[in-house]
């Protein structure tokens, strides 16, 4: 430890450790603008100026190393002398447009000029006008003159986001930020640079000019979205949602937030909201009132059951549903005597199910993720389906951990990937094995006898071999790999490589609450049918929570013709949706108009309430099913707030974690590759790979109209290889039809070196392919 | 690029550049002048690299590029038991107004700077080497590359130098002519592939240089002096000059003398002496001023200089630097803001613009100096010019800021009335020479 002083003030800091951040700790304020704790030191806004004694001249704070016996003076004559100069500079050529400028009020620049800046200026010249840039729909530059060339967004694209979207071009006062010649930004992180902009020149493109930051209230919550559960700051105006914003929490979100998160608010004030329950009777939608529609759903359901028996009943909960909504859900269907009750909607093999531990989570907590020195994922569209965690494994990919990838496709996770297996879906599961075996042999310990006489290829040796260095070792199961065919053997297998190597093995989990809404229960618990079963044996009444059957589901159009054949299909959603296949649509509130909480994939239970009023007639979920419950004269629907209905389900975070089990007990069988061609009809078979493109995920996020303009919101195409198109005789380009389970739908093909031969990789969770019949498994593929 | 037939005479005292005839810089005429001697011996004798670094030391060559840095010492810091590549990076981006010495080395003179990198490799421990030569002179950069050729054909270069086990790599790179890639971190980038943006120190170029690595920047003669001292010992090195300004110097005249041109001196010698190698003041107009070293460095006037001798430490006596060597010469008839809004508008057009007091700095002093030229200066402006140029010193990343901000400082200070007699009268004080 080295002995400073600054201002006085006696302190020892670590070497290394830079007077900035030495002063931070000791509570002293030096200004800044191009520093940021998270970013790479560029030193070059110059506002850090401090005096250092024995230094000929001030230096920067920011850059400048402790030393034993250093005393700084942060608010000498020459430091703040140093300071106001460089303000004056930074003045100069600044607009000083505050009262037309979206920043105003929350402005770095305007704040530190109070302090700082002359209230009258010595510049007479002309000002420097600087050209308004394209970003796309998210990020506003129109104002870019009223940048100070901090270049914040440049080194947060190139070390957070992972590529470099941004940069400088020109020289000297002709130096400006632009986006790649004529690219937007298309970073699923790119609001963040918004939030790092010390000055007005990037904003909010759907917030501009909607409110000014003083007019809005702040208050805290947590995404719905990813598995991530990152703390949001909501700012409300009135009873409408003006915008999201990170809250800085180390151990999970750091102070990054994706856009996801951030703009998907818009959806909260669109068009597509549910204001009143609605019934369809004789083909017609009627708006009705609540007691006529609960009414209904009580009746309705009382006669199902009584008609067909309880099991004639089945429940389908979003992921994203709060934990309190999936535990009432829960409990109603079982207070009705059934136990069909599912919330892994995108699953399709459930044969691990006997056979696991407990609830699938992180295993680790999210924070351990940036102190992990071996990594393999295996299948996961890692980078939009987990975008904070993707930038924690960029970080410390960075400084040296290996990353190695097990997937269907070669995905570019915009990581440092060491070693890759890319394979086709049948063939994932022995590649695991492989790697199991390569594993096994480089520990020196024998390989499960089920995967005898598997010869492990380079790569999987390269993955292998990579586990027997590096202590802090994790297997992470992405989403592709939950949603895959063979998952439980892949899980297995996963398994053996985690005891072999010693790894921790972990899940990535899909959804805001996908880990909650297990705790809750709804899973089946008592032999009851679980999502895919509810819908190849279709039920005659389904309560639906938040999901969308064109969308959410594994077999969309499974679920469709199961809610629109069921005698009666109840839908809890804030949106107007289902309108082919429902019969009830109940308004319920999104997440920010009612009290909740979701478990995020680290088994953290983080609770939020209400921050506006519910739209229209809308009611929180969980009040909806309380009443529902007492209507049906269930027990135990008495809770009165939301922290009743949460006290039902654990007790707190020790009972919590306790339920928490990533293993399975699920024997290790051969690998089986699935016959490719099984009779789809005619044309060329493939395998499908399906990913949930990131701003179609969820019931909320599809319906932000700022989101659907980004790049990663385009209609998705047929992406394979350039010899599978080459076989349907197909140019890049041309169209494709597409047939798979009895649907079919054409579709533009892209040749993608990315996609291994004989593979189809093509979006899920769009109308374009919500007619094909899954997320993975055989197609047929024709020239259209 | 015609070489000239007849002798090049860069004066009685020069050693770099004696038996200079324009078309002599070959290999075989390099070695026939005693060239390779002093690395050939070194190989073959095992010259520990230490004592290449004392004898350094003891010539007290310092830096030619500008700065004037002890090259010995500099060397020095090196890290010596670092596992990897180590680098030397010859500093040939030359851009500095005034100076055009390093052209006449690389293209006269080019296997004395590779001798010079490769001893200096040696002494470093160093295995490879750059020479970055500015974009402006393309036809210097492919002699470079002939010269570099060849030195590989011979041996002199590549792996296993003659035998031994010192193996040093040694590749051309052209900027584009950028004058901030002078800078010696910005020049590091430059090689590196990026925009010539000077880094911020530390961490320093011996610790963290291109690539990442530990490397040593010396200017082109600095290099060449080397290859000599290298050969002829520091102590003669240090006999051709003065205690703490070892050897000679090769400083570029040009202005208003009558054979501008570049003249290798003795450190130490009068600027008188120097002005007459160049013919004297061009129609025996009187000396007004002189820049000694350079554009950025501050401006003399005349008379200060005729009593001034050609050293570091004179001309930092006398209130300016010896810099890289240029000295511009003006005479009476120079006007001092227009030669003040030459130099502004240099360094405006050339700043990187990475950092706030030279991005926004420059902007300013040049538009100051140009109202002033133009008829529309105030009075205040000069108190403003002084108090925006002590906001650049001392506050930038790189020395560009100081650079753009000492001639701005000096010319007002020596010729503050000239400025005001602008300002007063919205015209020149002295006639326009033709």
């Amino acid at each position: 430890m080295l002995n400073i002083e600054i201002d006085g003030k006696a302190t020892q800091v670590a070497p290394g450790t830079s007077v900035i951040e030495a002063a931070i700790a000791l509570d002293i304020y030096i200004p800044h603008f191009c520093y940021h704790k998270k970013l790479s030191i560029a030193a070059n806004c110059r506002m850090c100026l401090v005096e250092v004694e024995k230094a000929p001249k001030p230096l920067p704070a920011c850059a400048t190393p402790v030393t034993e016996g250093m005393k700084v003076h942060t608010a000498s004559p020459l430091a703040v002398g140093a300071q106001k100069g460089v303000m004056e500079f930074l003045l100069i050529n600044h607009p000083l447009d505050c009262p037309i400028c979206d920043q105003g009020g929350e402005c770095q620049l305007q704040d530190l000029a109070v302090g700082y800046g002359a209230s009258a200026s010595r510049y007479l010249e002309a000002k420097r006008v600087v050209f308004h840039k394209d970003l796309g729909p998210l990020i506003s530059a129109e104002e870019m003159t009223r940048c100070i060339q901090c270049t914040r967004c440049i080194r947060f694209s190139q070390e957070i986001g992972g590529y470099m979207e941004f940069g400088m071009i020109n020289r000297g006062e002709h130096a400006e930020i632009v986006s790649f010649v004529g690219k937007t930004i298309d970073s699923e992180l790119s609001g963040n640079t918004i939030d790092l902009c010390p000055v007005g020149a990037l904003t909010s493109k759907p917030f501009r000019f909607t409110a000014r930051t003083w007019e809005l209230s702040r208050r805290k919550s947590v995404s719905p979205h990813d598995s991530l559960g990152s703390n949001l700051v909501v700012q409300v105006k009135g009873d409408r949602v003006m915008r999201v914003l990170p809250l800085e929490n180390e151990a999970i979100n750091e102070c990054w937030i994706s856009d996801k998160d951030r703009f998907s608010y818009d959806a909260l004030n669109g068009p597509e909201r549910l204001r009143t329950p609605r019934i369809r009777q004789g083909g017609q939608w009627q708006d009705v009132d609540w007691p006529t529609a609960l009414d209904f759903v009580v009746q309705g359901l009382s006669d199902i059951v009584a008609r067909h028996g309880a099991p004639a009943l089945g429940a389908l909960v979003s992921p994203h549903a709060t934990l309190e909504e999936a535990a009432l859900a829960a409990r109603l269907v079982r207070g009705l005597g059934s136990d069909n009750i599912d919330s892994r909607l995108r699953q399709s093999d459930f044969r691990g199910d006997a056979h696991a531990a407990g609830i699938p989570w992180l295993g680790m907590p999210v924070a351990e993720v940036s102190t992990l020195e071996r990594v393999l994922v295996v299948g996961s569209f890692l980078r939009k389906d987990h975008p904070l965690v993707a930038q924690r494994l960029r970080q410390v990919a960075r400084k040296g951990t290996v990353v190695s990838m097990l997937h269907s496709v070669d995905d570019d996770w915009l990581i440092k990937v060491a070693h890759k297996s890319i394979v086709a879906p049948s063939a994932l599961v022995s590649s695991l094995a492989g790697v199991v075996v390569a594993a096994a042999a480089a520990r020196g310990v024998a390989a499960p006898a089920a995967f005898a006489g598997i010869a492990p290829t380079v790569a999987e040796k390269a993955i292998a071999e990579a586990f027997t260095e590096g202590k802090r070792a994790a297997i992470f199961l992405g989403n592709y790999a939950v949603q895959h065919a063979d998952f439980a053997q892949l899980h297995a297998a996963a398994q053996a490589l985690a005891q072999i190597t010693g790894a921790t093995l972990g899940f990535l989990t899909e959804a805001a609450n996908s880990v909650g809404a297990q705790l809750a229960g709804a899973v089946p618990q008592a032999g009851g049918m679980n999502a895919a079963a509810m819908l190849a044996e279709p039920r005659k009444a389904y309560l639906v929570l938040h999901a969308e059957a064109d969308y959410d589901f594994a077999r969309p159009q499974a679920a469709r013709a199961a809610f629109r054949n069921a005698e009666l299909t109840v839908v809890l959603t804030p949106f107007a949706q289902g309108l082919d296949d429902a019969d009830v649509l109940l308004p319920v509130s999104p997440f920010t108009e009612t009290a909740g909480s979701f478990v995020n994939c680290e088994g953290r239970l983080q609770d939020f309430h209400g921050v506006v009023k519910p739209a229209g007639d809308t009611r929180p979920g969980w009040k909806v099913l309380r009443v529902l419950g007492t209507l049906l004269k269930l027990p135990g629907f008495d809770a009165e707030a939301a922290t009743d209905v949460r006290a039902l389900v654990t007790s707190g975070a020790a009972d919590l974690m306790a339920k928490l089990d990533n293993g399975t007990r699920l024997a290790l069988s051969a690998p089986v590759a699935a016959p490719v061609d099984a009779g789809q009809g005619p044309g060329t078979p493939a395998e499908r790979v399906a990913d949930v493109p990131i701003y179609f995920a969820d019931p909320l996020v599809r319906r932000s109209r700022p989101l659907a303009l980004t790049v990663d919101s385009r209609p998705p195409t047929a992406r394979m290889h350039a010899s599978l198109l080459a076989t349907l005789g197909v140019k890049d380009g041309g169209e494709v039809r597409v047939r798979q389970g009895g649907g079919e739908a054409v579709l533009t093909a892209t040749a993608d070196a990315a996609v291994p031969p004989g593979v189809l990789r093509l979006a899920a969770a769009h109308p374009s392919t919500s007619h094909l019949d899954g997320l993975s498994g055989p197609v047929t593929l024709e020239r259209a | 690029m015609n070489a000239p037939s007849e002798f090049l005479d860069y004066g009685p005292d020069a050693v770099l550049m004696a038996g200079l005839t324009g078309s002599n810089w070959r290999l075989k005429d390099y070695e026939a002048r005693g060239g390779y001697e002093a690395l050939r011996r070194i190989l073959a004798e095992k010259t520990p690299p230490e004592d290449i670094i004392a004898e350094m030391k003891k010539s007290a060559l310092r830096g030619r590029g500008g700065a004037g840095f002890p090259t010995g010492l500099k060397w020095s810091f090196m890290p010596k038991n670092y596992v990897g590549d180590k680098y030397v990076v010859c500093n040939s981006d030359e851009g500095e107004p005034g100076t055009f010495k390093d052209r006449d080395i690389l293209r006269y003179n080019p296997h004395a700077v590779i001798e010079g990198m490769a001893i200096g490799a040696y002494a470093m421990r160093a295995n490879r080497g750059y020479n970055y030569i500015h974009g402006e002179i393309w036809d210097t950069y492919l002699r470079c590359e002939e010269a570099v050729e060849e030195a590989y054909a011979a041996g002199l270069l590549g792996a296993n130098i003659l035998g031994s086990d010192f193996s040093f790599h040694l590749y051309n790179h052209h900027g584009f002519g950028a004058y901030i890639c002078g800078e010696e971190t910005a020049l590091l980038e430059s090689i590196e592939g990026k925009k010539g943006q000077p880094r911020f120190k530390p961490p320093f170029p011996a610790s963290f240089g291109v690539y990442g690595k530990p490397t040593t920047i010396n200017n082109t003669e600095t290099f060449a002096a080397a290859a000599w001292i290298a050969r002829h010992g520091g102590e003669a090195f240090l006999n051709l000059g003065r205690p703490n300004n070892g050897g000679t110097k090769i400083f570029s005249v040009s202005g208003d003398v009558a054979r501008p041109g570049n003249f290798e001196v003795k450190l130490g010698t009068p600027f008188a002496t120097l002005l007459e190698m160049a013919g004297g003041m061009r129609d025996g107009r009187p000396l007004k001023a002189c820049i000694p070293g350079g554009s950025s460095m501050p401006v003399l006037p005349g008379e200060i200089m005729l009593q001034t001798d050609m050293d570091y430490d004179s001309i930092a006596k006398a209130g300016s630097m010896l810099g890289s060597g240029a000295v511009i010469v003006m005479n009476d008839t120079r006007c001092m803001v227009r030669s003040l809004l030459r130099l502004s508008y240099f360094y405006f057009e050339e700043s990187c613009g990475q950092c706030t007091p030279c991005r926004e700095g420059t902007g300013w002093l040049w538009r100051m100096v140009h109202r002033i030229e133009h008829g529309e200066g105030r009075m205040e402006d000069l108190d403003v010019l002084n108090s925006v140029s002590d906001n650049i010193i001392g506050r930038t990343i790189c020395a560009l800021g100081d650079a753009a901000a000492m001639p701005v400082k000096s010319f007002i200070k020596h010729f503050r009335d000239e400025f005001a007699y602008h300002i007063e009268h919205k015209r020149c004080l002295v006639d326009p020479y033709v």
